[in-house]
């Protein structure tokens, strides 16, 4: 599917100014201009074909982070469902989310500029995790802004962030969720930038973080696709759906099929859907869609998941969405425990609490037609759900 | 890359009000420019709009007890640039009811003698629509707007609605600007340009940053606009050295936590009063 009378999508390079479409751009302070353009300029040179940086990431994804990772075809749930579901397991890496391809690569960024220290914001806190992970690999002092509501529904994985060495700063300000720990670091790398790295963890915030964090994940939407080839004969799937909160599993999942003829699905939160309930605004260096009032304060978001509770999206999302090549859907809390154990019951896989959205679009989806039955689907598997367990047993109570 | 600077009428507010009778408000780079003509260092507090019910009152205040022009916030919930001082004044003027509307309502009914700026960030002029926000600030007696989240690359939309709305944009140079960028910036720059101290956000410190004064003195030797520094001004003795480079200074985040702390208008006003006088005997 393309959008009607224009040229293919494609996810290459946003435009000098940063933008897909009228999407993205830098909207930042003076103080952090000079970073992101030192930023970007290493990555740019960093990421030239068969240059020793891509040779350097690949090499630590297979040997440290478990890469590639498998396609998973899902017999009883197919069967359950009526179309045929493969899960792509970035549950199965190091960390146990898509998250660590992007850190792996940040940090590898972080020696180039030579800098010695990382700031990380996180939700659910697998993006904490995951950047204190590279960091203790890297030898980098990291420092993660955590919400205060979030360091509380996910105590488990402060732990181990501090066990990896890492400190958790709680953040207090606003909703203290995820948009305020994005502005806490934001505030903290205005002062520390000459040896800091924001280490941002999804397709969102100034150019070049969206087009940069895109390209660091599109090696499972890149595996995905070749996997799928050789299980299907050299065919696509009909449907690819992946969760999105930022939306850097989805991003590193679309790049892979954007090209292909599969319909790409990307699942928000019911209560964070900034597609769906959202009007153009500039965030966190972004334009972007974004949940807010009539003079533009930005609406808190609320999802039983921390990894999605998220006012807005990555601004390629929201292009895909205006050029039609993707469809943004919502899940709600209850059909996404439904779903889970759903997954948990029929594969033996307990997913964590953003996939299990995706999950849950899709059984509606099969179930009231939207998805015909017999289509293949692939669905990207963004994290286990060991981090969410102490949550669902105390939702399902 | 040094851009021609726009000339500015020589002589203040009543030249230019003369020159445009339908505009409300006084603009701002030629008032600036008449007092430190007049050989005195710049004072420009800030208030954030909205906070608290007797916020106009301390607005009077302080421009009466000797504000050259007077910055007002237009609180944004998610305030990247600013530290906890003007993020608990925002949050608090925005729990109590303030939309930029309701602030500007407030100005344009009273009398201001000298330039009110606003200072807030992109998305509240986004989410108005380009035009409509210079129109707002304007009706309002506002003639510049400091918008911390909008750099050089960003402007693009929103400078040509200011400048036909008679809004001047005032631009922030960081310590860490480079040359020929800040050149750029200073040109494009209006109604005076904003030195950033320091690197970091806003808020009080107990010492005024060393990049403080060698930012100043490139901004001084870069450009004849009124230069301003930032951040961080707590003391009357930091904004006398902050203002020994530069022509002036903003004091913000002590201001607000006196307010916060339960001052009246007229404290807040004999804080001005000190501010006034140390930068007075220099």
């Amino acid at each position: 599917m393309t959008p009607s009378g224009d040229a293919p999508v494609r996810m290459g390079e946003p435009s000098a100014d940063g933008r897909f479409g009228s999407f993205g751009g830098r909207f930042l302070p003076e103080s952090l201009v000079p970073a992101c353009q030192e930023l970007e300029a290493a990555f740019r040179a960093a990421w030239a074909p068969d240059s020793a940086f891509r040779t350097r990431y690949r090499a630590l994804l297979a040997d440290y982070a478990g890469r590639p990772t498998p396609l998973t075809d899902c017999e009883r749930l197919s069967e359950e469902l009526g179309v045929r579901v493969l899960l792509k397991r970035e549950d199965l890496t190091h960390t146990g989310s898509h998250k660590i391809n992007n850190v792996i690569g940040q940090g590898l960024l972080t020696l180039e500029m030579g800098k010695s220290r990382l700031v990380a914001e996180t939700g659910a806190g697998q993006h904490g995790v995951a950047s204190a992970t590279a960091a203790a690999l890297f030898g980098l002092e990291c420092v993660v802004y955590m919400g205060e509501v979030d360091t509380e529904r996910q105590e488990l994985n402060v732990f181990r962030m501090k066990l990896l060495g890492a400190e958790v700063r709680p953040v207090t300000s606003g909703s203290r969720t995820l948009k305020d720990a994005v502005n806490e670091a934001l505030r903290d790398w205005v002062a520390s930038v000459e040896t800091t790295h924001y280490c941002l963890g999804s397709v969102m915030g100034p150019h070049p973080y969206p087009w940069m964090v895109r390209e660091l994940q599109r090696i499972l939407g890149d595996e995905a696709r070749e996997q799928c080839r050789a299980l299907l004969g050299g065919a696509d799937p009909d449907v690819v759906v992946a969760c999105v909160g930022g939306g850097s599993n989805a991003a590193g999942t679309f790049a892979g099929f954007v090209d292909t003829q599969a319909r790409l699905v990307g699942v928000e939160a019911a209560g964070g859907s900034a597609i769906g309930r959202g009007i153009p605004g500039v965030l966190h260096g972004m334009r972007s869609y974004l949940l807010q009032d009539e003079w533009g304060q930005i609406l808190e978001a609320h999802s039983i998941s921390a990894g999605l509770d998220y006012p807005g999206i990555g601004p390629e999302h929201s292009y895909l969405a205006d050029a039609g090549r993707a469809t943004y859907e919502v899940a709600g809390d209850e059909e996404v425990l439904a779903a889970l154990q759903l997954l948990a019951r029929t594969e033996g896989i307990i997913p964590a609490l953003e996939p299990a959205h995706a999950l849950a679009w899709l059984v509606r989806a099969a179930r009231d037609g939207t998805v015909a039955a017999g289509s293949t689907v692939m669905l990207t598997l963004s994290g286990r759900g060991d981090k969410d367990a102490e949550q669902v047993m105390a939702a399902l109570r | 890359m040094s851009g021609p600077e726009a000339s500015s009428p020589p002589d203040g507010r009543q030249g230019w009000q003369a020159s445009e009778p339908l505009a409300r408000g006084v603009a701002v780079e030629p008032a600036l420019r008449a007092a430190r003509s007049s050989g005195r260092k710049l004072l420009v507090p800030y208030v954030t709009g909205g906070l608290g019910a007797r916020w106009v009152e301390v607005l009077q205040a302080v421009v009466d007890a000797g504000a050259d022009a007077v910055e007002v916030g237009l609180p944004f919930s998610d305030p990247v640039m600013d530290g906890p001082t003007i993020q608990e004044a925002s949050l608090r003027a925005l729990e109590g009811g303030a939309t930029p509307p309701s602030i500007l309502d407030a100005l344009a009914a009273v009398e201001v003698p000298v330039p009110v700026v606003a200072m807030t960030y992109y998305n509240l002029v986004l989410r108005a629509g380009h035009r409509r926000f210079a129109k707002m600030l304007v009706d309002g007696g506002v003639r510049g707007a400091i918008v911390p989240d909008l750099p050089l690359e960003e402007l693009g939309d929103w400078s040509p609605a200011a400048d036909a709305g008679g809004v001047e944009t005032v631009l922030l140079a960081a310590p860490v600007t480079p040359d020929d960028r800040l050149a750029e910036l200073c040109a494009r720059s209006h109604g005076f340009v904003y030195g950033v101290n320091l690197m970091g956000v806003t808020g009080e410190r107990t010492s005024l940053a060393a990049s403080a004064q060698v930012l100043a003195k490139r901004l001084k030797s870069a450009t004849d606009k009124p230069v301003v520094m930032g951040f961080g001004i707590s003391t009357p003795e930091q904004a006398v050295a902050a203002a020994s480079h530069a022509d002036g200074v903003v004091v913000a985040s002590a201001l607000m936590r006196l307010v916060l702390d339960g001052a009246s208008p007229a404290q807040v006003g004999d804080a001005v009063g000190a501010f006034r006088a140390a930068l007075d005997r220099g």
